[in-house]
């Protein structure tokens, strides 16, 4: 078997699967080019996670992430659970196969998404101002195809070095000189 | 626990009369086929033996069967040396967009030499459409290579047709056999290809041993320099064990090949009509009634590939995929995008490949055991929480 006893206990009976009807926060990250793609929603009760849930569509090691970093997630105030980072939740599954390491990431960013969605939607209740496109943006600054954080709309990739464009059609961001839209699948014009 | 291996594409048993031919040659026959003496010319008997029944699978010449190390290497060996063999006047490709990575990796390795390419399409179902390699041949084309069935969607290419387009323009055809060769007829002078490659492990044979078929006259640059094993083409020392499976297993699969694929025919269309009744999305890829005997495939809506894997792996299945997350690379399948399959989709890629030991109960326990794991899978997919939202409205 290519992963440890614990990420297969995590994938045979994920912790706390589903979507919290009135949340206070939601995130996601990733989209199913790369294979994973990960919601999580939260409810907050005096500064700490009071509950945690989460959906995945992904492979054994995106299941299991997810449902590990629920479970630490849930207790915890907002600051330590900003602190639980990838190696921690590797570390925490007995060691993940270096190619599914990605994963791992993506479970401590969908959480932290989750997190500042609800703290931004605090600081609108306080402060109502134009703020809606934020959300927006900070889906688009992930690079499609390895998920790392991009700093401007078009360029190279700094984590995996993919030059990217905005696709014509769609508008997403997609591999310059592909032949396919990395997100809706349109034939691309070569150059 | 119930065990049912459904991935003969990855690895196939070894007939037990395989491995009765090939144990003498791991054993006291251990002569080496370019030795003078007896011992030697026991083995170079073996090695010849072998070749003549490769030979007789698709109907070729004993001497148009050059040994390799895997289908791959085949590939490799064709693709490389037919296109070199030509390259002071040709240095164009043709090659179609499912091929297997053996034959597109060495279409871009040969682009060091000055060689260009071009990626014939496939259409929904994964067949090349011959009008397009019409289309995509140059006055300078050394090769055109187009797969004969695809391990991944099992679509069987129309290749005669290919051929005979190939021959008025009186470029070379090379086909990638690997996954066809044992499990449907193949005729070399009805196919009208120059180029065969083939594996034993398809068809219960040995790991390790493949072979190339080259028309007699074709020109080929040497893949292994050196002795003068495999006509001076392939150099080294035979594989004598090996060769000697491969050449029992082509025997074996001749003579069972039309009751065979009569019967996991009917196993594979049980499959291909039940599994979408007992669960919905789930698509058919790769055409219909075009297709090898032994072979299923499918794409699951909504999940994706290795989650899938796993949890029939947990109830004693062995399947494949071709999602991205099952690839070392952590690419979806190059042979399902190109059939105009979105990403997404293909994540959710499943392939069952069966063999003569396949039963219909094992068939039946893959379609008890299947709708629960996708329901499972699917309560945890955020895509399919989506797509039930968007129903409701």
């Amino acid at each position: 078997m290519i992963y440890t006893d614990k990420v297969m206990d995590h994938f045979q009976n994920p912790r706390n699967v589903g979507v919290i009807k009135d949340a206070d926060g939601t995130g996601q990250v990733g989209n199913p080019v790369c294979g994973d793609m990960m919601t999580f929603s939260i409810k907050v009760k005096d500064n700490k996670l009071e509950d945690v849930k989460f959906q995945t569509f992904g492979c054994g090691a995106a299941i299991a992430v997810s449902s590990i970093v629920s479970e630490m997630a849930i207790g915890k105030t907002l600051e330590e659970a900003m602190k639980i980072t990838n190696e921690i939740v590797a570390q925490e599954l007995g060691g993940l196969p270096k190619n599914k390491l990605h994963c791992s990431n993506l479970g401590a960013d969908a959480l932290h998404a989750a997190i500042e969605d609800y703290k931004k939607k605090e600081k609108d209740e306080a402060a109502p101002g134009p703020e809606k496109e934020k959300v927006q943006k900070s889906k688009e600054c992930h690079c499609p195809y390895c998920d790392g954080p991009l700093e401007g709309i078009e360029g190279i990739c700094s984590s995996c070095h993919v030059d990217l464009e905005k696709c014509p059609h769609c508008g997403n961001l997609t591999k310059k000189g592909g032949e396919k839209c990395a997100k809706c699948g349109a034939a691309l014009e070569p150059e | 626990m119930k065990r049912v291996y459904l991935d003969h594409i990855a690895a196939t048993p070894l007939d037990p009369q395989v491995v009765e031919a090939m144990l003498p040659y791991l054993r006291e026959k251990y002569g080496n086929p370019q030795s003078l003496h007896s011992a030697g010319q026991e083995a170079l008997a073996a090695v010849q033996e072998a070749r003549s029944r490769v030979a007789r699978l698709i109907g070729a010449e004993e001497n148009e069967i050059f040994f390799t190390s895997s289908g791959s290497e085949a590939n490799n060996f064709a693709v490389k040396g037919m296109a070199l063999a030509r390259r002071d006047r040709s240095q164009h490709l043709v090659v179609s967009a499912i091929e297997h990575q053996s034959v597109l990796h060495s279409a871009k390795s040969l682009e060091k030499f000055g060689f260009s390419s071009t990626l014939v399409p496939v259409d929904r179902d994964g067949l090349v459409d011959p009008e397009d390699i019409k289309r995509a041949l140059k006055k300078e084309t050394a090769l055109v290579s187009v797969i004969l069935a695809s391990s991944e969607v099992g679509t069987i290419e129309p290749l005669a047709e290919i051929a005979r387009i190939c021959r008025s323009a009186g470029i070379p055809l090379h086909s990638d056999a690997v996954a066809a060769a044992g499990s449907i007829p193949l005729d070399i002078r009805e196919l009208d290809v120059d180029a065969l490659s083939l594996a034993a492990d398809q068809f219960s044979g040995p790991k390790g041993s493949g072979a190339l078929f080259l028309r007699k006259g074709m020109r080929i640059l040497p893949f292994i320099d050196g002795g003068i094993q495999e006509g001076g083409r392939r150099s080294g020392t035979e594989n004598v064990a090996g060769i000697v499976g491969m050449g029992k297993a082509a025997e074996l699969a001749l003579t069972k090949l039309a009751e065979r694929g009569e019967r996991l025919r009917s196993l594979r269309d049980r499959l291909i009509e039940h599994l979408p009744q007992k669960v919905d999305r789930v698509n058919l890829t790769g055409h219909r009634e075009k297709r090898l005997p032994h072979h299923a495939s499918f794409c699951v809506e909504f999940i994706e590939g290795e989650s899938m894997l796993l949890n029939l792996d947990m109830k004693g299945i062995a399947a494949s995929s071709g999602s991205a997350c099952t690839s070392r690379a952590l690419k979806a399948s190059h042979v399902l995008l190109a059939m105009g399959i979105d990403h997404a989709l293909a994540q959710g890629s499943l392939v069952f490949s069966l063999i003569d030991s396949t039963t219909a109960e094992d068939i039946d326990y893959l379609l008890d055991v299947f709708p629960p794991i996708i329901d499972r899978l699917r309560k945890m997919s955020p895509l399919y929480t989506k797509f039930l939202e968007e129903n409701e409205k």
